[in-house]
């Protein structure tokens, strides 16, 4: 069994199959995460392979301001995922809410909603940025595994004390 | 007794040919696409990766289908390999096709109940094909027998070339390949997420892929039997038909199903194949 075991493992980290899921975002980010699938960029060479179905992937890109209709539908998006699997946030929107942010129809973050293992800051990232979120990832998966530390998922500063959706109801 | 052993090391060497050429595919479309592509062994990868997933399933119906689907692939492959009845293979292989209709029938997503619909459409599209080239076969050696087509000694091709073209038909129906692929996609982003795969998950949906590269595997031995006189033939034929295949899924629209079951299938593919049988016929 040591073999197959070790294939899985080693498999996870070749093959993350991605779905992205933008929470009302101006589409500048969502733009830029579909450029790392052109020819240009090719994220392809690493395995990954846009899904659009939750069942099917690995990692979950969150892009937008997420608010309290979106929130249940990004939840459910995550729960429908099988383990193991990572959350990267990407864009100033996805983070903390941007210039929305404490507004009072904005949660301040997707971070507030399910875990998120990479933030990605930017407005909008450039697709490199984005690359390095899902290797970043990618290497958060490999912690959970125990294969090597885990990276330090670091929020903005003054971030930290957004209130949990459930919290705000 | 031999021969037993032979057929079941082949079915179980034939998922390690069938990933490969799946990877040669990716690869192939990716330089298509003017873009580098994945590593060869890429879908061993996903694979692995798959049945390392937490198995997930919506009801038992699906668990039992995606098994029912792999094994009938493996058996219609084992016949094959035996040199068996093309009628019998013939049969095995609906059954699969049969259960991943209900596989993706007994779930509530409308996507995969649409993609179900849409895979009833492409069964009847292409099994009046197949089973035409099989009445080809008959017809050239005398019996439905695999073994049979071995002790001719001119290739098939000469005989039955328009009859090798509409197999070309049902190969790219039964591979999902575009223009045929509207009942699931390996490329992303199609209107139906993957249509009757989408509620599989992990190792399920890896024993789906597996079958699937079962049923490649299958076809392509079907094609290289239209030049069993010689090995060099056989992968020259087999080369040529899975380059031909993926040139047409990389440059072709998908098509409606009205397009693929009244136009292309019936005039084109079946005319193709009843033009060549009329000619067995007379001559």
């Amino acid at each position: 069994m040591g073999f197959v075991e070790n294939m899985i493992k080693k498999s996870r980290l070749k093959s993350p199959w991605i779905v992205h899921f933008d929470c009302g975002s101006c589409n500048g980010c969502d733009i830029e995460v579909l450029a790392c699938l052109t020819p240009m960029y090719d994220v392809e060479r690493f395995g990954v392979v846009n899904t659009g179905n939750p069942k099917h992937a690995d990692v979950l890109l969150v892009t937008g301001t997420v608010n309290h209709r979106n929130r249940h539908v990004l939840k459910q998006i995550y729960e429908q995922m099988p383990e193991p699997k990572a959350v990267v946030s990407i864009g100033a929107c996805n983070l903390s809410g941007g210039v929305f942010k404490d507004s009072y129809n904005i949660l301040n973050g997707a971070h507030t909603v399910i875990p998120v293992d990479v933030f990605v800051p930017g407005c909008p990232p450039k697709p490199e940025a984005i690359i390095d979120g899902v290797v970043t990832a990618l290497n958060a998966l490999a912690a959970k595994m125990g294969l090597g530390p885990a990276p330090g998922a670091a929020l903005m500063p003054g971030d930290e004390d957004a209130p949990k959706a459930a919290a705000v109801g | 007794m031999l021969s037993i052993l032979g057929a079941l090391g082949g079915v179980i060497l034939a998922p390690l040919a069938g990933g490969l050429l799946s990877g040669v595919d990716r690869r192939l479309t990716a330089r298509l696409q003017s873009r580098m592509g994945p590593p060869l062994l890429q879908p061993f990868f996903d694979i692995f990766k798959l049945f390392g997933k937490a198995p997930q399933a919506t009801n038992a119906w699906l668990v039992f289908s995606a098994y029912i689907y792999l094994l009938a692939s493996a058996f219609a492959l084992f016949i094959f390999f035996m040199g068996g009845d093309l009628l019998l293979l013939f049969f095995v292989l609906t059954i699969g096709a049969v259960f991943q209709v209900v596989g993706a029938i007994c779930v509530p997503s409308p996507f995969s109940q649409i993609g179900a619909q849409r895979e009833l459409m492409l069964m009847v599209a292409y099994e009046p094909i197949l089973i035409l080239v099989f009445v080809g076969f008959a017809m050239c050696t005398g019996s439905f027998s695999i073994a049979d087509v071995f002790k001719l000694n001119t290739p098939l091709l000469l005989k039955m070339p328009l009859l090798f073209l509409a197999l070309g038909y049902a190969l790219t129906i039964k591979l999902r390949k575009s223009p045929f692929d509207f009942s699931a996609s390996h490329h992303g982003h199609q209107e139906l997420v993957r249509g009757v795969q989408t509620e599989y998950s992990g190792p399920f949906l890896a024993l789906i892929e597996i079958g699937h590269w079962l049923d490649l595997v299958l076809i392509l031995g079907l094609c290289a039997l239209f030049w069993h006189t010689s090995v060099i033939g056989m992968v020259l034929l087999v080369a040529a038909s899975l380059f031909t295949e993926i040139l047409i899924d990389n440059i072709t629209a998908r098509l409606t199903w009205q397009w693929m079951v009244q136009k292309q299938s019936l005039l084109v593919g079946m005319g193709l194949a009843l033009v060549n049988l009329l000619w067995l016929y007379v001559a």
